[in-house]
């Protein structure tokens, strides 16, 4: 007996005396505090980085832009079967639709235990497409005509039109059991009410990896591992995601340890990332990803100047955008030819490039009349002077140098550039949504992998009063041939003759040139030697969608 | 006293009640509204989707609508949502204000406790070279941006010592230590940026009341030099003093935006500027009208310490 208990006692003296297992922790330090966590109303890139660990989308374009499923089991189409063209009366007209039927992953559960089933996507549908829930976009809900349940993990999405983009279910459904009760009792107040900002810890909310367990309101949140989640387990016990949002405290925060690593899709600018790598490039891994956020200048068309495409081609030959990607950008930012990106499966090698030629624009601008010299800068025939104005977000560090690049090359050919600038509220709340920039106005589209770029280049998305100024083709561009590219593409099913469409539609925006193609921007993310596995997208989705990759080597 | 109390506190809500018009009148006439923000980021939005969350968010109405609206639920208790926040405007706001008095208490406290000997000293000793040395100090207070010795701060003690976190305010529940240490660099860099001012203001006060005669007086009657300074020359000297102070006081509550910013610190005054960018009138109003609030209040302390100071002010 007394052996028995010295045993006992040396075995639980070896069990106290083993070391703990430490927990894995990650701090990301991010600059932005989402300013809701609902999935469905507002759309804020902070929410998306956040959410990403704790609710999935029903699918998704991935690393590789391919479209996969994430909730659901397969991706639906038409050669499948689980897509059909349908028609149905409306307004006493037969219109064709398509309905798409999706079979949630069976393991797929709420962090209470409560199984993601058919009527979360109901309860989504339905509220989504209630004007009075605060859903900024309803248009992605009012083209699903029903929802028609098939079992508890099955149903099928009938919508309105067929589009090529017809089983891309991006939405992120949200927990009936919890929501539904809140959203009943006062649809107008739903948005305040909303159990994702009123009570974020409760389980029920989180399907993903991960799970909300402490909020610090525009200081930090935390996440933990969610026990129900079925898929790969993530490396890490906790993740504390930090706001800061000045990006030079950011730095001081990583090289300090307080965080041990930055977003790259809501962190430090290119510019600073370069310096900072140049800086401390040793102690940490760099990463650059350009993407889909296009930087350009929309040219106004209304303008008599711009409105010669002599003129524009002169602006873009005249140009060396190869030199300002290199000198600002050490080469980070590739140079565009379009609005379609080089990583989308719709690029097209064979749009005419706009080389720098000095030469030919000097040529053009001749042919376009602006051919007297006086003081250096060219005048017409009337003796009006060659001058236009660029504008931009003022503040912005890496568009102001920019403008001063592209001041000085189009001067050397001659044109008179005056740079005027805006804060981005003025310059976005008014100046560009309201066509009132004189000339030229240097922003970013962020898009997404094949978006059609409807709103931009559409003549009938042209902002006017009449419309409440509605619509994104600030440049006031009108091209019947472009117009129905856009209507064709979106009616196309079949890849490959979408893919000759997209060729055309480039090869058209790079001829009538509406807008000048500057780079695609590029995100950073210094990443600490030891964590692995993170793989940034290059489109609108972020690292975080697929956190459960990232792993931990050589910690100490 | 109590009818100059009750008189200047009557006065006060009739200020609030222009300044919350004047307010609200102001963020409305800023160009662009969140909307249209939010339909500039985002391409899929439509024109219908635009009037419909413009009609969801009340800002389709004439301004003037909207400003009575809010009054009277004001007058009823009901300070509204935080829009950007998407939570009640005084959730979001109480924790800030505690964040605020402490780290703008501290800052004050700690510069006043430095002015006050520095401006005596260097007003005792006018051109010596410990003047120049203070007045060197106050000039580099004045001169450095916030921004740019936050930063210095922050690289010198956190980056490379390693002795203090880099901003943030401390995990809750993480002891009082911690969150002392969160506070260090932020209280420094605001005291820093306070001081420089102060010991002027004060070495200017003080200089001016030496040159009166009865400091004379008192110095022929024998008295030590100490009670003299003390006794006779400071408390004269804290009048003016007092109004730099009692202005200085309203800041205690609407925060320090660059230095909130710059650390992470969650304080009034990133509220407020984020309240107004984001034309959320709820938040931005209640944060302002606060600060208006303690600016009034602390004007009304001062002007009572005036005359407990100098018997010859009267009130009234």
């Amino acid at each position: 007996m007394r052996r028995l208990f010295s045993g006992i006692g040396a075995l639980v003296l070896g069990l106290a005396t083993l070391p703990a297992i430490a927990a894995e922790n990650l701090t990301i330090g991010i600059t932005q505090f989402p300013s809701t966590l609902h999935p469905i109303i507002d759309s804020m890139l902070a929410k998306s980085y956040t959410q990403a660990m704790t609710l999935r989308p029903i699918t998704a374009f991935d690393q590789d832009w391919k479209l996969i499923c994430m909730l659901c089991t397969e991706l639906p189409t038409i050669e499948n079967g689980l897509a059909k063209r349908e028609t149905y009366q409306q307004d006493g007209e037969t219109r064709e639709g398509i309905a798409v039927t999706y079979k949630l992953h069976p393991q797929a559960t709420w962090g209470d235990g409560t199984p993601v089933t058919s009527a979360d996507m109901v309860f989504t549908w339905e509220m989504g497409r209630d004007p009075r829930s605060g859903v900024a976009n309803l248009e992605g809900f009012t083209r699903i005509l029903s929802v028609e349940v098939i079992d508890n993990k099955t149903f099928t999405l009938h919508q309105d039109r067929v589009t090529y983009d017809y089983n891309s279910a991006s939405l992120i459904l949200v927990p009936a059991h919890i929501e539904q009760p809140i959203f009943a009792a006062d649809p107008a107040e739903y948005r305040n009410r909303t159990a994702f900002d009123r009570d974020p810890f409760n389980p029920g909310l989180s399907f993903g990896p991960y799970r909300i367990t402490a909020i610090e309101q525009g200081a930090k949140i935390e996440l933990e591992r969610n026990p129900t989640w079925w898929g790969t387990q993530g490396a890490f016990d906790r993740i504390t995601i930090r706001i800061i949002e000045n990006t030079a405290a950011l730095e001081a925060n990583l090289l300090s340890g307080t965080i041990d690593t930055i977003a790259g899709e809501l962190g430090l600018t290119l510019d600073q990332a370069l310096a900072f790598e140049k800086r401390n490039g040793g102690r940490f891994d760099m990463l650059y990803q350009s993407g889909l956020v296009y930087e350009h200048i929309d040219l106004n068309l209304d303008n008599p100047v711009l409105a010669d495409v002599k003129v524009r081609k002169a602006l873009v030959y005249g140009l060396d955008r190869e030199l300002i990607s290199d000198q600002l950008f050490q080469g980070r930012q590739p140079v565009a030819d379009s609005s379609v990106s080089p990583l989308d499966s719709v690029h097209s090698a064979d749009t005419p490039r706009y080389d720098f030629d000095p030469g030919k624009a000097k040529t053009l601008l001749d042919e376009a009349g602006w051919s007297v010299m006086k003081r250096g800068i060219r005048h017409n025939a009337a003796g009006e002077k060659l001058s236009l104005e660029i504008m931009t977000t003022a503040g912005n560090r890496s568009r102001e140098l920019v403008q001063q690049v592209l001041q000085s090359q189009w001067r050397q050919l001659g044109i008179e550039v005056t740079i005027r600038n805006e804060p981005a509220r003025v310059f976005f709340g008014e100046t560009v949504t309201r066509r009132k920039f004189p000339a030229m106005a240097m922003f970013a589209w962020a898009s997404s992998p094949e978006n059609v770029p409807r709103t931009t280049l559409h003549s009938d998305q042209i902002p006017v009063a009449e419309t409440s100024w509605s619509g994104q083709n600030y440049t006031g561009y009108a091209s019947v041939e472009m117009d129905s590219l856009i209507d064709a593409i979106e009616r196309e099913l079949d890849f490959e003759k979408r893919k000759v469409l997209w060729a055309r539609l480039q090869a058209l925006y790079a001829e009538d040139l509406p807008v000048i193609p500057l780079y695609w921007r590029a995100n950073s993310y210094p990443l600490p030697k030891w964590l692995k596995g993170v793989r940034p997208t290059g489109h609108q989705l972020t690292s975080t969608l697929w956190i459960e990759e990232w792993r931990v080597e050589g910690r100490d | 006293m109590i009818k100059v109390i009750l008189s200047r506190l009557g006065e006060s809500l009739v200020v609030l009640l222009v300044m919350s018009f004047v307010i609200y009148a102001l963020i409305g006439l800023m160009p662009g509204d969140p909307i249209d923000i939010m339909v500039n980021s985002d391409p899929n939005l439509t024109a219908e989707d635009a009037a419909r969350l413009r009609a969801l968010h009340g800002l389709d109405r004439p301004i003037i609508e909207r400003y009575l609206s809010w009054l009277g639920a004001v007058f009823q208790g009901d300070f509204g949502y935080s829009r950007i926040s998407n939570q009640p405007v005084m959730e979001v706001l109480l924790p800030r204000l505690g964040n605020t008095v402490l780290l703008m208490g501290c800052s004050f406290v700690l510069a006043l406790l430095i002015a006050l000997p520095a401006g005596i000293f260097a007003a005792l000793k006018p051109r010596s070279i410990i003047d120049h040395a203070i007045n060197l100090t106050a000039f580099a207070g004045i001169s450095v941006p916030p921004f740019w010795l936050a930063i210095l701060l922050i690289i010198l003690f956190s980056v490379v010592l390693g002795w203090l976190p880099a901003g943030g305010m401390g995990d809750s529940g993480a002891g009082f230590t911690n969150n002392l240490l969160h506070l260090v660099l932020p209280v420094a860099t605001l005291t820093l940026a306070t001081l420089g001012g102060l010991i002027r203001f004060i070495r200017a006060a003080m200089i001016e009341a030496l040159r009166q005669d009865y400091v004379r007086t008192a110095q022929a009657k024998g008295l030590h030099p100490f009670q003299v300074v003390v006794g006779h020359v400071l408390r004269n000297a804290m009048i003016p003093v007092t109004t730099i102070l009692a202005l200085n006081f309203g800041s205690l509550f609407s925060g320090a935006l660059i230095t909130e910013t710059m650390f992470g610190y969650l304080g009034m005054g990133k509220a407020i500027y984020d309240a107004i960018l984001g034309n959320d009138y709820n938040l931005a109003l209640v944060g302002l009208l606060f600060a208006t609030l303690t600016t009034l209040l602390a004007n009304l302390l001062a002007d009572l310490a005036y005359a407990w100071l100098d018997p010859r002010v009267s009130l009234g």
